[in-house]
């Protein structure tokens, strides 16, 4: 199958100081990829790059059309969601809000009205909590709002930024299973930022090792999750 | 207590124009951070416009609508082609980007209209409408109609459209604005533009009261700071609130405290101010922003 999103040579500089160094790597269509990394390896970096949130250059293709050189606005537009770290909430409006936020830039508003009863399947709690200010929201649920406002705009790319940061190992746990599960319901593909190496591993189909700007492996995630190195390193044991 | 009465009305009255400009200087604050000290004159500006139109025999209420739009317009082209080349510059520059323009709006106008003051036509009847013994100017019970017909509308397109929705976040989150396809930097345009429409009302509505001239805003925007401040520079509803508890007590203040009168009537909306900035700097309204690290 043919990459929905595949970046060449990518690198991304802050100011003067330049953090990605010519990345590659591709997202294939309805899979999870993820990128892992310690702290500071440009794993955020890489995906606002390819949101063009940051000084950027190189090539960024989206279902073979070249996204590179586009606007955030227009890249959100083609159907890739962002859900940044620090999850991005409007805390002073309501969940509700938060979540037409999402639907905004989407074309085609058929179908809105299903989309949200959907959306509260997936994350019943929003649902309980969909007139209350989302800055009164707790971590979890504030992550769980930041997917599900990316989903209402029903991308066919979700770019997720270290959902589990800060969270409880339960609460990572749901949000974990319902990113699996849009992913095989909705066909949503996803690009996966993340420090718990092992959850990471375990969703993805497809890894990628980050060092300081740099990919230093790639592979199939159980072939990674094998690899000593990445065992010692990053999965402890 | 009818003088009483009939004070606090026309305080309701000029605090309604208040409130207007206020709530112009509170929405530009909010989605860019910036007071623009030019929006009292880009008001007057407005409203000599509206005299032109007026001059060529163009009915009230058409010329009311048309400065309207045009001002609207003339706000966002002012955000487009001025304020953005500077957007991300230090606050300071942007502040004397408006005092630039306060200066350029008075001296255009002046050359364009002279500096002889003018009249401008109300639209309400000259007879006073007497509620026993208490009597109100058509005019004043006008503009407080009007002042509130337009803070209804603003609020329910805040509220309840999704233009409304998305232009709150961008001024409040332009980050996330962005991931959600918002255009952020056109939100602030349309700010920008839905301020210049309300100057461009509180400047027809006091014009009738203060007559029209290139200096006509200059009073007019101190009140209108002072209620921002009063009400608190972050919230809409206390820019209103703020502009009528500045205006009524202006009113009240110049009419009991026989050494104030009329002249010192401006050093109250000051003192408001001052007091305000020593006692409660975020105003009656205002949030502190606490942010969570």
């Amino acid at each position: 199958m043919p990459a929905l999103l595949e970046a060449q040579d990518l690198e991304a500089q802050y100011g003067a100081t330049k953090v990605l160094h010519g990345l590659s790597f591709a997202v294939e269509t309805g899979g999870i990829t993820t990128i892992l990394g310690a702290n500071g390896a440009g794993k955020t970096t890489t995906l606002r790059a390819v949101c063009r949130m940051v000084r950027t250059s190189g090539q960024v293709r989206f279902d073979g059309q070249r996204i590179d050189g586009k606007t955030t606005e227009d890249i959100v537009r083609l159907g890739i969601a962002h859900t940044p770290e620090g999850r991005g909430t409007f805390v002073d409006l309501t969940v509700e809000e938060n979540l037409r936020l999402g639907a905004y830039a989407r074309r085609d508003k058929s179908g809105l009205a299903g989309d949200y009863e959907k959306i509260y399947e997936y994350f019943p709690v929003l649902a309980q909590r969909r007139r209350q200010q989302a800055g009164t929201l707790s971590g979890g649920e504030q992550q769980m709002l930041a997917v599900a406002r990316g989903l209402m705009s029903r991308p066919r790319l979700l770019l997720l930024d270290e959902p589990s940061l800060g969270l409880a190992p339960l609460v990572v746990r749901e949000i974990f299973r319902i990113v699996r599960t849009i992913n095989q319901e909705e066909g949503v593909s996803v690009l996966l930022v993340e420090q718990n190496a092992a959850m990471a591993l375990d969703l993805a189909d497809h890894a990628y090792l980050l060092e300081t700007g740099r990919v230093v492996m790639s592979g199939p995630a159980g072939d990674l999750m094998k690899d000593d190195a990445i065992r010692r390193s990053y999965l402890g044991y | 207590m009818d003088i009483f009465i009939q004070q606090v009305i026309s305080g309701l009255a000029t605090g309604g124009i208040y409130a207007s400009l206020a709530l112009a200087l509170v929405m530009i604050y909010q989605a860019t951070d910036v007071v623009n000290f030019a929006q009292g004159n880009m008001a007057m500006f407005s409203t000599y416009l509206a005299w032109s139109l007026l001059q060529v025999g163009v009915p009230y209420w058409v010329t009311f609508g048309a400065t309207v739009v045009i001002a609207f317009v003339g706000g966002l082209l002012i955000e487009r082609v001025v304020i953005r080349p500077v957007e991300g510059a230090p606050i300071l520059t942007i502040v004397i980007v408006t005092l630039g323009l306060l200066v350029i709006f008075t001296s255009v106008a002046g050359w364009i209209y002279s500096y002889i003051q003018k009249p401008f036509p109300s639209p309400f009847p000259e007879k006073p409408i007497k509620i026993g013994n208490i009597v109100f100017g058509a005019h004043d019970l006008g503009a407080i109609g009007i002042t509130l017909i337009v803070l209804l509308l603003l609020f329910l397109f805040f509220r309840y459209t999704t233009l409304g929705l998305a232009m709150r976040a961008a001024a409040q989150n332009p980050v996330s604005s962005r991931l959600c396809g918002i255009r952020v930097s056109w939100m602030l345009g349309l700010g920008w533009g839905l301020a210049a429409a309300f100057g461009a009302i509180a400047g027809m509505m006091v014009a009738p009261v203060v007559f029209l001239d290139p200096n006509m805003m200059g009073g007019i925007q101190i009140y209108a700071f002072a209620a921002a401040t009063v009400g608190g520079f972050t919230s809409p509803l206390g820019a209103v609130v703020g502009g009528f508890l500045v205006g009524v007590t202006e009113n009240l203040v110049g009419t009991y405290v026989s050494f104030i009168g009329t002249e010192l009537k401006l050093t109250v909306a000051l003192a408001m101010i001052i007091i305000v900035l020593l006692v409660r700097p975020t105003g009656l309204f205002g949030r502190t922003t606490v942010r969570r690290v």
